[in-house]
């Protein structure tokens, strides 16, 4: 809900000192044309606190419902009301009040015409102040809300540029290179020659962009290559695709945390040989990618869509394709399934 | 000489410690391990001065391991990065090697480890890192224990409910009962406090096994598990519960 201008004390005191400052100035005006000092406080009390209660009203109305065209026509109607109103009451009221003093009641009517534009303008500045104020207001959530917003955005491509570095397999790799350099110099540069076409496949990569299958799979295999220098034979991978997956596009990114969930299940989290297998076809409009990897009953208990790494994926798989139905996982028998459907891409809409 | 064991999973860096170890000639490397199970093994039975550990490895992680040896010997901790790891060597300022590490960064560790004369790492002193480590959210899916001669490792949602017993927890789960040498207030401190309530000062509950409570004696009260097990509620432990249950 909407606060009002007049929620905060400082300007409800603000308000209050105005209508007393109002009075003080009409009684003193009343004098100065001859009016009797006792009907010249009532008349001057009356009719200012009629106008303070008809703004306050008007000021917590605005509150609650402020057109969005045509604001300013909106305001002139709601102004000429409100002061019609107040001139109608206010004459009334004072009149009936003095009904046996025939020479303020002549005062009255011929003043009145003068005292409805004064109120007038008074309204009119009341109404623009509290239209200025609510604007800023929201102008004030409105960068708050953005602000926000783009601190999420930043921490979100942050992290997302971390997990794409894993510094785990980063640091890990770098290790490995630094115990080959003086035993088997040539296989460490082997590695260095891997590592730095894999980053550099990372640094390349566009999260829009969409990639062919076998861009993202030469992508994968200098990843594995290097687990396998790092793991010895203990890792070995089978990579099985048909001939039209590989010029299939893909989104960048997807598959990748497929992979890297298959390694650490298959590979950090046991001590017993891991093949990892990626096999890719196509079936009409629809490339299915299972990664299967081997897993520790024992020590890992793989449930379907469990794990970051494939919550992410199914994350995204759903604001891609709108589907929940595209990834799936099972384990049976000491292996674990990861089945991966991608529909095909619509070139039509290159920003899918 | 110095016995020592090498554990971590990777050969390359197990081969690049003991290209480090060449200036050593008094430390003599025993045996070498690639997982946890292996290490607790081989720990026992060496009975080392030195252990060289890397965190991150099959089966249960390096702290986990550590848990489970009674009397640890010196351990120079290695790691590639681990948030939780390094966060748990800073807080307690225990000393590790983070990979890739240099022959000079390899050489300052193992100066520490000479001039303390190969102190083990005492219980008193692997107690703080261990319940620090202990709080990363692989640790806190699992409590690892050993039962017999076997490594058993229990999933927390297993967990039916924890009885304190001396200087031990006995954990009754799923598929058995086990005993693991901690404190009730660490158990309190390491389960999900929604799940997991401390309805007495000897006994944590998982709350997704009262089937029912019901009054006992005058001011007490006990919970009824779908076992039909029977666990004591003392007036605070019920007020506890019924924070979590929200009644």
């Amino acid at each position: 809900m909407a606060t009002s201008p007049l929620a905060p004390f400082r300007n409800r005191l603000i308000f209050a000192a105005c209508w007393l400052l109002w009075i003080a100035v009409q009684y003193k005006s009343l004098l100065e044309f001859q009016i009797d000092p006792a009907i010249a406080l009532t008349d001057a009390s009356l009719s200012n606190t009629l106008l303070a209660v008809m703004l306050a009203l008007m000021i917590y109305i605005l509150g609650l419902y402020r057109p969005q065209k045509r604001k300013y026509l909106f305001l002139l109607v709601w102004c000429l009301a409100l002061s019609g109103l107040w001139a109608v009451m206010t004459r009334i009221s004072l009149a009936g009040l003095f009904a046996h003093h025939p020479d303020y009641l002549l005062f009255l009517r011929k003043s009145m015409p003068l005292r409805f534009d004064i109120t007038l303008l008074v309204t009119g500045c009341a109404a623009i102040t509290s239209m200025l104020w609510h604007s800023q207001e929201e102008q004030k959530q409105q960068e708050s809300r953005k602000r926000h917003a783009e601190k999420m955005a930043r921490d979100a491509e942050l992290y997302k540029l971390r997990q794409q570095l894993q510094p785990h397999f980063l640091f890990n790799s770098l290790n490995s290179i630094s115990a080959l350099t003086v035993s088997q110099p040539e296989q460490a540069r082997k590695m260095i020659q891997r590592l730095s076409d894999f980053l550099r496949g990372v640094l390349k990569k566009e999260y829009q962009q969409w990639v062919t299958l076998a861009d993202e799979l030469q992508h994968l295999q200098l990843y594995l290559e290097m687990e396998q220098m790092r793991f010895g034979r203990r890792l070995s991978t089978e990579i099985i695709h048909d001939e039209e997956s590989p010029a299939f596009l893909i989104p960048p990114l997807l598959l990748q945390p497929v992979v890297e969930n298959a390694i650490k299940f298959g590979l950090y989290d046991t001590t017993a040989p891991a093949l990892i297998r990626i096999k890719a076809s196509v079936d009409r409009d629809l490339l299915t990618i299972s990664v299967q990897n081997p897993f520790d009953p024992e020590t890992a208990s793989p449930r379907p869509g469990a794990g970051f790494g494939l919550s992410s994926v199914q994350r995204r798989l759903y604001l891609l394709f709108a589907r929940n139905d595209l990834l799936s996982a099972s384990a049976e028998d000491h292996h674990f399934v990861t089945m991966l459907k991608i529909p095909r891409h619509d070139q039509s809409h290159p920003d899918r | 000489m110095i016995k020592a064991i090498l554990i971590d999973d990777e050969p390359l860096s197990r081969s690049l410690i003991r290209e480090y170890l060449e200036d050593y000639p008094e430390i003599c490397i025993v045996q070498e391990c690639q997982d946890g199970f292996e290490g607790v093994k081989a720990i026992m039975q060496q009975q080392p001065r030195l252990v060289f550990l890397d965190i991150q490895m099959p089966k249960i992680n390096g702290f986990e391991m550590l848990e489970l040896i009674e009397q640890p010997p010196a351990v120079i901790f290695i790691t590639a990065f681990d948030e939780y790891a390094i966060r748990a060597f800073e807080q307690n300022a225990v000393d590790y090697l983070l990979k890739p590490f240099s022959r000079e960064r390899f050489a300052k560790a193992m100066e520490k480890f000479m001039e303390h004369a190969g102190d083990p790492l005492s219980g008193t002193a692997a107690q703080p890192l261990l319940s620090t480590a202990a709080l990363s959210p692989q640790q806190r899916q699992r409590i690892v224990v050993k039962t017999g001669g076997k490594i058993k490792i229990i999933r927390v949602d297993d967990i039916l409910y924890l009885e304190a017993a001396d200087d031990y927890v006995k954990i009754y789960a799923r598929d058995g009962v086990f005993l693991k040498n901690r404190t009730m207030a660490y158990f309190e401190d390491l389960l999900e406090k929604e799940q997991y309530v401390r309805t007495h000062r000897s006994f944590i509950v998982n709350i997704q096994q009262i089937t029912r409570i019901e009054p006992y004696e005058k001011e007490g009260r006990l919970a009824v598990l779908k076992t039909g097990t029977k666990i004591p509620v003392s007036k605070s432990g019920y007020a506890r519960l019924r924070e979590v249950l929200d009644v």
